[in-house]
């Protein structure tokens, strides 16, 4: 082995996202791997990986070692990973770096999540403390959400999206509620998706509000799910049979940053700069720019969410991106498809799962294996996730021109 | 009767009540919660700094589900008060988009949070329109 900077996908999966009553997060993550090992090819299994990544971001830790337990216990080194909504991306990455520096030629990179059933994944409720005492790092006599803001995931990205809105104008709720209309309406091409429903613009409008300007359909939906990726080194991947290098997805760019520090960081998280700091690192190590690229799968956990990314991802120029979305270019038919798989808003956030879920719907379209909802010649394609605290990954994907 | 704060840097025993942050004495950052340095600069020293009780409403939600015991719906915001953005509710208005509109002009106001059984009074703040 040595280092490489040639790396790729030789085989990936993804479970179907909802609601799994009979499986549990070994069970999900077992199929996930057992799906990516059968898809990385002939001869291919547990005993090639030379690493594993398991992300889990709502369990207790050690996720990596009671799946080996189930699907393999090979005695390689395993990363359990965390990163807010990045875990997945995360994963994949500390497997692409152990192979760019030689440790490994193959390795697992795997998300899980069981999130169905769960409500508000943050936001405290207003517990009975005797008396007023101050406590923590802000002095607070009582839980302040609610009282100084919200901490609530929708309120949150409301109010990012808003801000939005308030810089360039134009960002209004049904504006909002038409981004979700798109990926409501691409999830009926995805049998994955937890939900793959058409709504209309009227239903999601009217739908129960949680957190203005987002409606319920406007929120990302909390389900169970999986996702495995095996990844490989472009010298070992050339050793493997010709089928197994046409099928091979090249990672033209795998990047993680973390947010810079600006005026208003820690009051509303900035979302916005680590995002266009990871997609300028993205473009100029793939060597190529936004307009290259056939599909992008965006972190739309909120409809309010997708529009600022148009803009972090330079999908459109610096404030356009409502005009960009009213010209219907992010819809399956127009000029950037943006989230054909229907989304988070449809296709389900299981959290950990999601970083590399998002990489696999790219990876099904420059394979050209996308069924219906195939985009057409698609080659090139990003694959980008956000967490807050904040955690954002961006993947590049080409299609292989190997074995032909 | 005992008045405190909800949060320590709202000040209600210097003048009118008023909000201060921890201001990084090398780069100007400031900051609500304890610190330990900075994270715009390397930074150690902080002095206190007075927060502008006027300020504008750069973002908001209408805040319509939250956990058992939060009252909704609420608007919460960030207003911009002379730079330094702050976290806060906008109270007193009706929490409708035809009322709370962005770029609109609010103002520092307080209000009790009840009394505990030693009879110590909490006090909160919120921003109002203007």
């Amino acid at each position: 082995m040595s280092a490489s900077d040639d790396i790729w996908i030789l085989g990936i999966h993804m479970t179907k996202f909802g609601k799994h009553t009979d499986k549990d997060t070994v069970d999900l993550g077992s199929e996930a791997i057992l799906g990516a090992l059968a898809d990385a090819g002939e001869g291919i299994s547990m005993r090639d990986m030379q690493i594993m990544a398991a992300g889990n971001l709502m369990g207790r830790g050690g996720l990596a070692q009671q799946l080996q337990k189930q699907i393999g216990q090979t005695g390689i080194p395993a990363y359990n990973v965390t990163n807010a909504c990045a875990t997945g991306a995360t994963a994949m990455r500390t497997v692409i770096m152990a192979i760019k520096a030689g440790e490994a030629d193959m390795g697992l990179a795997v998300g899980v999540e069981k999130l169905a059933g769960v409500g508000l994944l943050a936001g405290g409720s207003r517990e009975d403390r005797e008396g007023w005492n101050a406590e923590g790092r802000y002095g607070a006599v009582t839980a302040v959400d609610g009282l100084i803001g919200t901490e609530t995931m929708p309120g949150v990205f409301a109010q990012i999206g808003m801000e939005y809105g308030h810089k360039y104008g134009g960002a209004t709720f049904e504006l909002f509620a038409k981004i979700s209309e798109k990926n409501h309406s691409h999830s009926t091409l995805n049998p994955l998706a937890a939900y793959s429903k058409a709504m209309s613009l009227e239903q999601i409008m009217s739908d129960v509000m949680i957190s203005y300007p987002n409606t319920r359909p406007m929120c990302s939906a909390n389900c169970d799910g999986a996702a495995a990726a095996v990844l490989i080194s472009g010298a070992k991947l050339r050793t493997l049979s010709m089928e197994q290098q046409r099928r091979a997805v090249k990672v033209t760019a795998s990047i993680l940053t973390t947010d810079p520090y600006e005026e208003a960081c820690q009051i509303l998280p900035n979302v916005n700069t680590l995002t266009r700091n990871a997609a300028k690192q993205a473009y100029e190590q793939a060597g190529i720019g936004p307009d290259d690229l056939d599909l992008v799968e965006l972190h739309d956990c909120f409809a309010t969410a997708e529009l600022v990314h148009y803009d972090n991802l330079m999908l459109c120029e610096e404030g356009g991106a409502v005009d960009f979305f009213n010209s219907g270019a992010t819809w399956r038919t127009g000029s950037k498809p943006v989230n054909v798989s229907g989304g988070l808003q449809s296709k389900g956030h299981p959290i950990a799962a999601t970083g590399i879920a998002n990489i696999w719907e790219v990876a099904q379209h420059v394979r050209n294996e996308g069924g219906p909802r195939q985009i057409e010649g698609a080659k090139v394609g990003l694959a980008h996730v956000i967490g807050l605290g904040s955690a954002c990954g961006i993947h590049i994907l080409e299609k292989s021109g190997l074995g032909v | 009767m005992t008045q405190v704060p909800l949060v320590d840097y709202l000040v209600l025993n210097d003048g009118a009540p008023h909000l201060v942050a921890n201001e990084c004495t090398s780069c100007g950052a400031r900051y609500f919660d304890r610190r330990n340095a900075c994270a715009g600069c390397p930074g150690l020293e902080f002095r206190s700094a007075t927060v502008a009780d006027d300020g504008e409403l750069r973002a908001f939600s209408i805040v319509a589900f939250a956990a058992p015991g939060i009252k909704v719906p609420f608007v919460a915001g960030v207003v911009d008060c002379g730079g330094t953005s702050v976290r806060a509710n906008i109270i007193n208005c009706t929490p409708t988009p035809e009322h709370v509109t962005l770029g609109m002009k609010v103002r520092l106001a307080t209000y009790s949070l009840g009394t505990d059984s030693t009879g110590t009074e909490a006090i909160a703040f919120g921003y109002e329109p203007a």
